[in-house]
């Protein structure tokens, strides 16, 4: 039973790390149309910036930071100069582009740091375990990382929901001309959208570095699971995404330990079901 | 006086067509314009047009004499020109509050003085979008447009589909806006009403101005009005 505890908390600690790349993927795709595969790459590179920045200073602290400010500026270099283009393109354009730059960013990644596994030591500060129930010890690494998650995640549900420019992110999720014609920027808004969901997926793939080893094609299952929730979550939803990720993170971690066999496509599973039952998504309104 | 908004020998359409053809008009301080024209005359285009969401093919649009080409939309909004579409374009997900807080710049129409003037959203404010009725998106509408305290304000189609209650509260409300010296132009079908609050009347006829006058001189013109208006002399 206590085993049980266990497991609930590390799949809601890994479905929280799954929202923090599913909500970018949902929103950028809500506000701008695009369907972004290298969205797990993202994930790949705020790892590697992790197992980077964490072997040259010494202190893995400066990771998460780095990930995020990397992110914004990476983030929104990468719209300006691409997405922007593929806004108004079909589907089918978005994915092949998207999937090539998944190409580009192995590449560079081969080329920059090769192609070994590397681990990454969980921060000194939290090297230790907290005794839960029974016996059971939790790794507090694994718990402060539960706790950022939660805190990115309010501090976003606030952001979209109580502050003007979350305002015409959701407008312009809906009607990008109107806001236009508000005298808003809506090309700006977009920026800000893409720059924000590539600043959290890197952020999460810092945050997991010492959770998983640090290695090629890592982003390639993160990508996968993210889009479960996505399509689950509804597309576009926020809201949507975050309970998707906790059910997604939950199945898939007890499967895993308690019915390995099906494990693999239980999520699947999952998606499937709610593709034909609710298309618009498990947890949409209306 | 220098016109704040205006069309030189503009031409614009979509793809293949050419809706446009060589429009001339200008809008200045304070003045209401009606744009007049059956459906499909191009009274949408040449708004689309002005305000920039379609680009001037030939001649020009001039935003305070000065080409706006180069303007991109929210630009060309935040110089003064308010747009209330043919669709409303209220956001249905977002609250009354949220609708008008979005638009807000500084200026005397504040978020009580647009509430004053339609005491209905003031009751609604907390209700997203798609929970009003078709007139109350409309009055939303057209206070979200106040909301940027334009200098110009364009209303397409703003009476079209409502009930007469809610068409007169429109009315009144533009006769407030024109009152209180923005400039406007005004589509509408309802002949009568905008020849009574036009300073001048403007009638398209295949993407061309067959008019261009005071509306006394449109009601001395009774073949005018059948030919152009649809509406019996
Ligand atoms: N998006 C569009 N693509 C192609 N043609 C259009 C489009 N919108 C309008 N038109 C055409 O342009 C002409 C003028 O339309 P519009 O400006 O909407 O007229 P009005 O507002 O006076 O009723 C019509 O013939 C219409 O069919
Ligand atoms: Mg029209």
């Amino acid at each position: 039973m206590d085993g049980f505890l266990v497991q609930i908390i590390n799949g809601l600690q890994y479905g929280l790390l799954l929202f923090l790349i599913s909500s970018g993927l949902t929103l950028i795709f809500g506000v701008m149309g695009v369907i972004n595969l290298a969205h797990g790459s993202l994930f790949m590179i705020g790892a590697y910036l992790a197992y980077v920045v964490a072997g040259i200073t010494g202190d893995f602290w400066l990771a998460p930071p780095a990930a995020i400010v990397g992110g914004l500026g990476f983030g929104a270099v990468l719209e300006r100069v691409l997405f922007q283009r593929f806004r108004n393109r079909e589907h089918l354009d978005q994915v092949l582009l998207t999937f090539a730059l998944i190409l580009l960013f192995e590449e560079a990644r081969a080329s920059l740091v090769g192609n070994e596994f590397h681990a990454v030591a969980v921060p000194a500060l939290l090297d230790f375990s907290v005794p839960v129930v029974g016996g059971f010890a939790y790794s507090a690494y694994r718990i402060a990382v539960l706790g950022i998650c939660l805190l990115v995640a309010a501090g976003m549900v606030l952001f979209l929901g109580r502050t003007r420019v979350g305002a015409s992110i959701r407008a312009a999720a809906e009607n990008p001309e109107m806001v236009d014609l508000l005298g808003i920027d809506a090309r700006l808004i977009h920026t800000l959208v893409f720059a924000a969901g590539t600043a959290l997926a890197m952020l999460a793939g810092a945050l997991a570095a010492p959770l998983q080893s640090v290695y090629p094609g890592m982003g390639d299952s993160i990508l996968i699971a993210s889009f479960i929730v996505v399509v689950i979550g509804g597309l576009g939803s926020v809201g949507g995404a975050f309970w998707a990720a906790l059910l997604v993170g939950l199945i898939d971690t007890l499967g895993q330990v308690y019915f390995p066999q099906i494990a693999g496509i239980a999520v699947c599973g999952l998606m499937a079901l709610v593709l034909s039952w609710r298309p618009t998504g498990l947890f949409s309104r209306a | 006086m220098n016109a704040i908004l205006e069309a030189r020998d503009l031409s614009a359409g979509y793809d293949e067509s050419r809706i446009l053809q060589g429009v001339n008009l200008a809008l200045h301080p304070g003045e209401a314009i009606g744009l007049m024209g059956r459906n499909g005359m191009g009274k949408t285009t040449l708004i689309r047009t002005l305000i920039g969401l379609l680009p001037a093919r030939e001649g020009s649009v001039l935003l305070d004499g000065i080409d706006a080409a180069a303007l991109p939309v929210f630009e060309r909004a935040r110089r003064g020109i308010a747009v209330v579409p043919e669709n409303r374009g209220i956001f249905a997900s977002l609250s009354v509050r949220e609708n008008l807080r979005l638009a807000a710049r500084p200026g005397s129409w504040s978020e009580e003085r647009v509430l004053a003037l339609f005491p209905r959203l003031g009751r609604r404010i907390g209700n997203r979008g798609n929970q009003l009725s078709g007139g109350e998106q409309q009055m939303l509408a057209i206070g979200r447009a106040l909301m940027t305290n334009p200098r110009v304000l364009i209303l397409d189609e703003a009476t079209e589909g409502l009930a007469p209650l809610m068409r007169d509260e429109i009315w009144r409300v533009i006769g407030v806006v024109r009152e209180a010296g923005v400039a406007s132009i005004i589509v509408d079908k309802t002949v009568d009403a905008v020849l009574s609050v036009a300073d001048r009347v403007v009638v398209l006829v295949k993407g061309s101005v067959v008019h261009d006058g005071p509306p006394a001189s449109l009601r001395a013109d009774p073949d005018l009005m059948a030919r152009c208006l649809g509406v019996a002399g």
